[in-house]
């Protein structure tokens, strides 16, 4: 195998490569990092790039191999959304709040998967605090989209989709807290896993929605994803709301067929907001599931509509809390020579925070207040709690509920922005597995007017190997996952 | 006092107190970070303590356990699931812009206890809940030239609030029910009760109303009142102050007041108007705390013998006096050590009342040392009892002797062997000094023989000089009355 074309294989090959000895994991490192350094700042994807750390740590791993001592993810290169705390390394959240803000601690996904072997390559460019669905609200600018560089990679995990789509990584972690990783998947032809609420603990990840947040990964096959989920996945006692619940070899469980799979389709999912040539995507896409043995059955979702207001109440309400803490008292921007107390907090999260960041926090602040709760927050969380009662009921009778990840491919950077409402409908496929804490992935399923189109799988609660599995048959007879944006091949 | 004359005249008290108990824990409420007090700034706050971005919370098993022993001991229930929600609010010694506290379903509900009121009657006050939170850091301000000091060693330390119903009448009321809650914290152990370290403080809301009127009239809140003579002088200046107002015309206005003691008055601190929006929400961050019977029943089988039961069996076991159960009962360290004392005479169990009430506890008091670490033991002064008790020394002679073992000069026969104190009970030795006596005073005796009764007291003191005070005072009386020739 030769050094040149290392950057086009998946983590399940490189894994047998480096196996195998074809080459080395200093070599494949090397690779990537100049792949990086060549072609990062087209797509503005890296907000560090952390070369030296990532050869010490490939030399290390090489070293381990020789002597035996070998991981599920030795020597295998991946990058980090910048939303995960990496000990001694810059940990920005993608804002000028944290530009200078250096982690002392590894989050928990970070450190499982360091222990697990890999080799963390850099850290990637988000939208602020992980709001946004285009990355256009990261304040070290907007992500590019490999297969169009007007075009946005979707976000908040854009600098994660893009630079997988890029080859520049085979791997990336990423967060998705309303559609955050499927979206950005769905619009690089990658895929893009979202584990149910739980699976994946969140310590050490910047909260933006505790209630929503879930850490997942962004892969070039589903396998990929398994192999992944794997390491990442468990019971983590530093974080409460992670579950004790066994994790499964998910690759292993790839290999069945979906002979007999009850795949729900969501009537409202094909409606008008779809676009055209997306739509017909999904439904090929729905007619190779049926081709390989699965059962199309409708299913009713009826409160799925008030998703995204729901959404919009519930997310906003956690972040104006949990935000709080960048006051320029401990760590992150400080304001010089604040006048009293009060300007040292109003300049510092003035200056610190981007306008989206404070549109969500003004809101959430809004729906909380006093005289406002019930008829908000409390409101919503009840309208939560239909929109899981949907989803239970749905998987009554259904195994995976499929649909488009996205309603339209790629848009223009720039076309969006203005009107956050647009954006925001972004995410209306999506955010229903965040009210409901179900796990989603989302698998390339065709091409729209030469950019990528996502295909949806939910699945329900702790239901990961089903949509993987599904995910990986559906893989085993397409190559959409394959294609790669010509300019990066 | 004068405001309380007026009170009992035309203006009844409302009071409720919202009493804060710092849990005896070795960690914080959510961080594994330490408690203990007076280390040096920021040594004991971990990156959840300062609310470092990513970090989560992690419940500490063992306040819970704490809370449901105080709801089970003040008869209150424990809620099957309670819920921790964030109150938000900017301040630099609370790291995360939240607190997390219990809003609307707080772990403990609908307690009681009994007060003695000032008619010497029992009476009930009602605990409308107890919800657990953390403690915010410290501002410091002094010595530091136009910046503020944050300290975050004490931030995420557990605490207790303790909540009462406004069933207090007076700042006595008020005094005796912190009381009660202190003596029943410390009881279970849940809490250390020190006031001057800040692990027992409370907030007092103050309201006054025409006597007979149903509605409460508008209260202020007292801030931070940490010793138990300022919570009385403070809700005393504060209900004269209140109806100074009303009866000058005026209206008393909703606000916080804080208690200056050096100048003994209230002083506003924050009114209605700019109080907080706190936005309370239930905390993501944590699941709800679900408490089932097994567990309830398993603390309720952990629950030491609670003051007032004490009390009473101390009454109806020693027959001591009720007062005085009442007061060995207050500290649980001090009625462990009655009870070791009574149990370990011969002698009335008043006796030994009444040692450990006055001279033990004066000596402790003097010397400002605990129960725990008294410099004579119980067993030691059981046996200073017995001494008496077998006639081996008088009472009189025994308090030089507690006096000698607090000192350290050992046990009451150590102290009587070595200063050679044993009473004298000889009767042919107590005569041989009373004759002596009798014939260095002739003109006394004279006197007495003549019918001077009251002479019999100098004679005594005599013989008693003489043999430093080592006679059996009951055998002196007599065998001087003998030898003297009654009269």
């Amino acid at each position: 195998m030769m050094a040149g074309d290392l950057h086009t294989q998946t983590l399940t090959q490189l894994a047998q490569g480096l196996e195998h000895g074809h080459f080395t994991s200093v070599e494949l490192t090397r690779a990537l990092l100049e792949r990086i350094e060549r072609r990062s700042d087209e797509l503005n994807a890296f907000v560090t790039v952390t070369a030296d750390r990532a050869l010490a740590a490939a030399e290390r791993s090489d070293a381990a191999r020789a002597k035996g001592e070998i991981e599920v993810l030795s020597g295998l290169p991946l990058v980090h959304k910048d939303i995960f705390c990496t000990r001694g390394v810059l940990t920005t959240c993608g804002s000028r709040m944290l530009e200078n803000f250096v982690s002392p601690y590894d989050a928990t996904v970070v450190e499982r998967l360091s222990a697990a072997g890999a080799v963390m390559l850099g850290k990637t460019n988000m939208d602020e605090f992980a709001m946004g669905s285009s990355n256009e609200t990261s304040f070290f600018g907007p992500v590019r989209n490999p297969w169009n560089l007007e075009c946005s990679p979707g976000g908040s995990s854009g600098g994660s989709s893009a630079s997988v789509a890029a080859r520049l990584t085979p791997a990336a972690t990423g967060t998705d807290t309303g559609g955050s990783i499927r979206q950005p998947a769905a619009l690089t032809g990658t895929t893009g896993l979202k584990p149910t609420y739980g699976r994946v603990s969140r310590y050490g990840m910047i909260a933006f929605a505790s209630s929503l947040d879930q850490a997942g990964v962004i892969t070039r096959s589903a396998e990929d994803a398994a192999l992944l989920l794997g390491v990442m996945a468990g019971f983590d006692e530093r974080d409460s709301t992670s579950i004790d619940q066994p994790v499964p070899d998910y690759v292993a469980g790839l290999g069945k067929s979906l002979k007999g799979l009850r795949v729900g389709i969501v009537r409202q999912h094909f409606d008008a907001g779809l676009d055209e040539a997306c739509r017909a995507a999904v439904r090929e896409a729905l007619a190779v599931l049926e081709s390989q043995g699965a059962t199309l059955t409708e299913v009713d979702l009826p409160n799925l509509d008030l998703s995204v207001p729901t959404y919009y109440v519930v997310a906003p309400a956690e972040c104006s809390s949990n935000l709080s803490r960048f006051d320029g008292v401990r760590f992150g921007r400080r304001a010089e020579d604040p006048e009293d107390l009060l300007d040292l907090y109003c300049r510092s999260r003035g200056e610190g925070f981007g306008a989206e960041v404070k549109r969500r926090i003004m809101t959430g602040t809004y729906v909380l207040s006093a005289g406002y709760y019930d008829a908000y927050y409390l409101k919503a969380q009840q309208v939560r709690h239909l929109i899981a009662d949907d989803f239970k009921q749905a998987f009554a009778d259904v195994d995976v509920i499929a649909g488009p990840t996205a309603p339209t491919p790629a848009f223009k950077l720039g076309d969006k922005i203005d009107d956050p409402i647009t954006m925001y409908l972004n995410d209306i496929y999506t955010i229903g597995a965040n009210l409901a804490g179900l796990p989603g992935i989302s698998v390339p399923c065709g091409f729209a007017e030469g950019l990528p189109v996502g295909l949806h799988l939910v699945g329900p609660h702790f239901g990961e190997q089903q949509i993987l599995r599904a995910s990986h048959q559906y893989q085993l007879q397409t190559d959409w996952h394959t294609r790669c944006p010509e300019s990066f091949a | 006092m004068p405001g309380v004359v007026r009170v009992s005249s035309a203006w009844e008290v409302v009071i409720g107190l919202e009493i804060h108990t710092q849990l005896a824990t070795d960690s914080k409420i959510f961080s594994g970070a330490s408690t203990a007090y007076g280390a040096e700034p920021n040594t004991q706050a971990c990156l959840v303590d300062l609310g470092y971005p990513g970090v989560l919370p992690v419940l500490n098993e063992e306040v819970v356990r704490m809370a449901c022993k105080f709801g089970l001991a003040v008869d209150a229930s424990i809620a099957p699931r309670s819920i921790f929600a964030r109150k938000n609010y900017f301040y630099p010694d609370l790291p995360k812009g939240y607190q997390i506290s219990q809003y609307e379903l707080p772990i403990v509900e609908h307690g009681e206890l009994f007060i003695t009121a000032e008619d010497g009657t029992d009476k009930r006050i009602g605990i409308t809940r107890a919800h657990l939170e953390e403690d915010a850091g410290k501002s410091i301000h002094e010595g530091l030239d136009r910046y503020s000091g944050i300290d975050l060693n004490r931030a995420g330390t557990p605490l207790l609030e303790i909540v009462s119903e406004p069933d207090l009448r007076s700042a006595k009321e008020a005094v005796a029910y912190m009381r009660k809650i202190h003596t029943i914290v410390r009881y279970l152990g849940i809490s250390d009760g020190n006031m001057q370290e800040g692990s027992f403080r409370c907030d007092a809301n103050v309201s006054i109303r025409p006597r007979g009127q149903e509605e409460l009239g508008t209260r202020t809140e007292l801030k931070n009142l940490n010793s138990f003579r300022f919570i009385e002088k403070a809700i005393n200046y504060e209900i004269e102050r209140q109806i100074d107002v009303l009866e000058d015309g005026g209206t008393v206005v909703q606000e916080t007041r804080l208690y200056d003691s050096d100048r003994d008055e209230t002083r506003p601190m924050r009114s209605k108007e700019e109080a907080n929006d706190y936005r309370y929400f239930p905390d993501p961050d944590l699941l709800p705390v679900e408490i089932g019977e097994d567990y309830i029943e398993q603390i309720r089988a952990t629950l030491p013998e609670l003051p007032d039961a004490k009390q009473q069996r101390f009454v109806d076991a020693y027959g001591i006096k009720s007062d005085d159960a009442a007061i060995l009962t207050m500290n649980r360290a001090l009625a462990d050590y009655f009870e070791a004392v009574a149990t370990a005479t011969d002698a009335n169990p008043q006796v030994a009342a009444n040692w450990v009430i006055g001279d033990l506890s004066g000596a402790l008091n003097k010397d400002s040392v605990e129960i725990g670490d008294s410099r004579i033991s119980a067993e030691d002064l059981a046996g200073l009892i017995n001494r008496i008790h077998d006639n081996t020394i008088s009472g009189k002679i025994a308090k030089e002797i507690f006096e000698a073992m607090w000192g350290g000069e050992g046990s009451a026969d150590d102290v009587i062997e070595a200063r050679g104190l044993k009473q004298i009970t000889d009767t042919s030795a107590i005569e041989v000094i009373v004759d002596k006596v009798i014939a260095d005073n002739p003109g006394q005796a004279a006197e007495y023989k003549a019918g001077k009764d009251k002479l019999i007291g100098f004679f005594v003191g005599q013989v008693m000089k003489e043999t430093g005070g080592k006679a059996n005072p009951g055998q002196v009386n007599a065998i001087l009355r003998t030898k003297l020739g009654s009269s």
